[in-house]
Order: C-alpha cells, then sequence, then structure tokens
C-alpha cells in the first residue's frame, strides 16, 4: 500500500542526488583517473587499486599511500600518516551531524563510509541552503563512491598508455578544492578565516614536518574566526 | 606485495578513515549540540580547504620552502574567478586541468 508513495518520494531523490553529485563524479574521475595511473607506475595491480578505493575511499590518502609504497614505507607508517590526514574527518562529520539529528544509527554508519571533502562540501552546502535530505546526501555520497573505483581501476588499466603530467592531469585536485573553497565562500568572516587559515597552513607547513598543517591550520583558524565573529557582533 | 599484504595494509587505512567519519557523526546526532560549536564548525569547511590548498600554491613541495609565482598559484587565480562565476566543480575542474595544462607548454 505505501509501495507507489514511496516510489514516487524515492524518485526525485534519486535524481536531484545525482543532479548535486554529477559535478563531483565529473571531478573524480580525472583524478580517479591520475591516481591509477600513479599506481600502475608504482606497480599496484588493479586488484589491489579496486580494494584500497572500496576500503578506503579517501582520494589524498590513496594518493599519498601510492607515493609512500614507491618509497619503500612499511604498512605501519603508511596506516598512521592516512589517520593524521583523515583526521579531519571528524570535523566535517561533527558538521553534518547538525543535520542529521535523531536519524536511525545504521543509516548513521553507511552515510559515514561516504563522508569525503568533495561530498561534504557539496552536502553541506545544500543542508544549510535547506530543501536537503539525508536520502539525497546519500546518494551523492554513493555515486561519488561508485565513480570513484570504478575510475581509480580505469586508471590502472590505462596507465601505461599515459604520459606522464599529460592534459593537466595533476591539477585536477588543486581545481577541485579551488572550486570548493569558492563555494564556501559566503561572507566576510568566510574569506578571512580562509586568509588566516591559508597563512597559518603555510607557516606550519614550512616549520614541520608531516602533515599535522591541515588539521592544526584548519582548526586554529576556525577558532580566531570565531572569536573574531563574536567579538564584532559584540562591538556592532 | 601479496595479496594478503594489500589487504592487511588496506584494512588499516580503512579503519583509521572510516572511525573519525562515524563516531562524531553517532555522537552527535543523538544529542544537541551547543550553539557555539554550530558556529564554530561552520567556519571549519572553508578553513581545512584553504589550509590544503595554501601549501600547494605557496611552496614548493621538495624542499618544504616558500615558492612564489608557481604556475600552480598562477593557474589558481583564473580558476578561482571561474569557479567564483559559475559555481561548477565539473567544469572548475577542466578548466583547471586546461590552463595548467597550457601554462605548462608556455613555461
Amino acid at each position: 500500500m505505501t509501495a507507489p508513495t514511496s516510489h514516487e518520494k524515492n524518485r526525485p531523490h534519486l535524481q536531484q542526488g545525482a543532479v548535486a553529485g554529477w559535478p563531483i563524479c565529473l571531478g573524480y574521475f580525472p583524478i580517479g583517473l591520475a591516481l591509477g595511473v600513479l599506481a600502475q607506475q608504482a606497480g599496484i595491480p588493479w586488484w589491489a587499486m579496486a580494494m584500497m578505493s572500496i576500503l578506503v575511499f579517501a582520494g589524498s590518502a590513496q594518493f599519498i599511500c601510492v607515493a609512500m609504497l614507491t618509497a619503500g614505507a612499511s604498512a605501519p607508517a603508511i596506516i598512521l600518516t592516512t589517520f593524521v590526514i583523515n583526521l579531519r574527518h571528524v570535523l566535517m562529520s561533527s558538521a553534518l551531524a547538525v543535520y542529521l539529528r535523531g536519524v536511525a544509527r545504521g543509516f548513521l554508519a553507511l552515510f559515514a563510509y561516504g563522508i569525503t571533502d568533495e561530498s561534504f562540501a557539496v552536502n553541506h552546502t545544500r543542508f544549510r541552503d535547506g530543501a536537503w535530505d539525508r536520502w539525497k546526501a546519500l546518494i551523492v555520497n554513493q555515486l561519488a563512491n561508485t565513480v570513484w573505483i570504478f575510475a581509480t581501476v580505469c586508471g590502472v588499466l590505462v596507465g601505461q598508455f599515459v604520459p606522464p603530467g599529460a592534459l593537466g592531469i595533476d591539477y585536477a585536485l588543486t581545481a577541485m578544492f579551488i572550486c570548493l573553497l569558492a563555494m564556501q565562500l559566503q561572507g566576510g568572516i568566510y574569506l578571512l578565516t580562509a586568509l588566516i587559515a591559508g597563512a597559518l597552513a603555510v607557516a606550519w607547513y614550512i616549520l614541520l614536518p608531516g602533515d599535522t598543517y591541515i588539521v592544526g591550520a584548519s582548526v586554529s583558524a576556525a577558532t580566531i574566526g570565531f572569536f573574531l565573529k563574536r567579538s564584532l557582533r559584540r562591538g556592532a | 606485495m601479496t595479496f594478503n599484504d594489500y589487504l592487511l595494509l588496506f584494512a588499516g587505512m580503512g579503519m583509521v578513515t572510516y572511525l573519525p567519519r562515524a563516531l562524531p557523526l553517532l555522537y552527535f546526532a543523538q544529542r544537541r549540540m551547543p550553539r557555539w560549536l554550530i558556529d564554530w564548525l561552520s567556519l571549519i569547511p572553508v578553513a581545512i580547504l584553504s589550509a590544503l590548498l595554501a601549501p600547494i600554491l605557496f611552496t614548493d613541495h621538495v624542499s618544504r620552502e616558500i615558492s612564489l609565482g608557481k604556475l600552480e598559484f598562477l593557474v589558481a587565480i583564473p580558476t578561482l574567478l571561474f569557479a567564483l562565476k559559475t559555481r561548477s566543480l565539473g567544469a572548475t575542474v577542466l578548466v583547471g586541468m586546461l590552463l595548467y595544462w597550457l601554462g605548462g607548454m608556455l613555461v
């Protein structure tokens, strides 16, 4: 009895999720392809790439993993680096929890798997602007995930035919970050926080080894931005 | 590396990736979040993206020193303007790649 209504309800979910998610897929494809090409050059077989994309599903950590395997790093070192790099998802997951209050644990456990920089930026923007729900968000996550696995495996298979640096493939990840940043600039305090974060990250990156600069600079900048916003509000 | 080597490595990476994504969501979805935390969290995304980007644009990755006028940075300016104008992730990625590719041939 409820089948027709849930079907009618689900269809726009799928469509809207796909409409919101396709730019991520378009962005993931060249990046995943690039990662696969690099993995192929590092001697990683296609099935191992598929396994990594399914189990890890974290672009930047996977790039770093390939680079570390090439350099002969040990498994514990790679896992520890992955942990530090992906600690930022604690912040994203907490930010999304605002919009997923009271949702069943099973859904959250599944949803958490698909939280990435890109899907987070798209879903958070949509949630904040209203007219977005968890099912559409989940579709964005899983669609991006599927394309990512497919693209990375394709990259390994075609890797031997791609000359290094072809078609600006090295810039795919950077361009994606630039656009996601542009989407987040919603006013003066956001621009200010971005500038502080950028300056701190550069200084932190130069002074300290490793990748603590990502979590360190962003937490510091958000905290400074928060107090600036609060004092400005009080002054006004 | 053997199948088991890969499985062990990727399972470990998967676990340390999944837990930071899942635990805060499970915790905060059941509790009311204080107003200040919501305000603070709203500034996190812009800060993370900027912190990821700035070292790519302004430093040398091999020596870890400041390096101004990099092609990455020069290409970032039109790419950012394009992103601000169109708000399209897919098109921005393609425009960025194209400009970087063309820029690489000029330099």
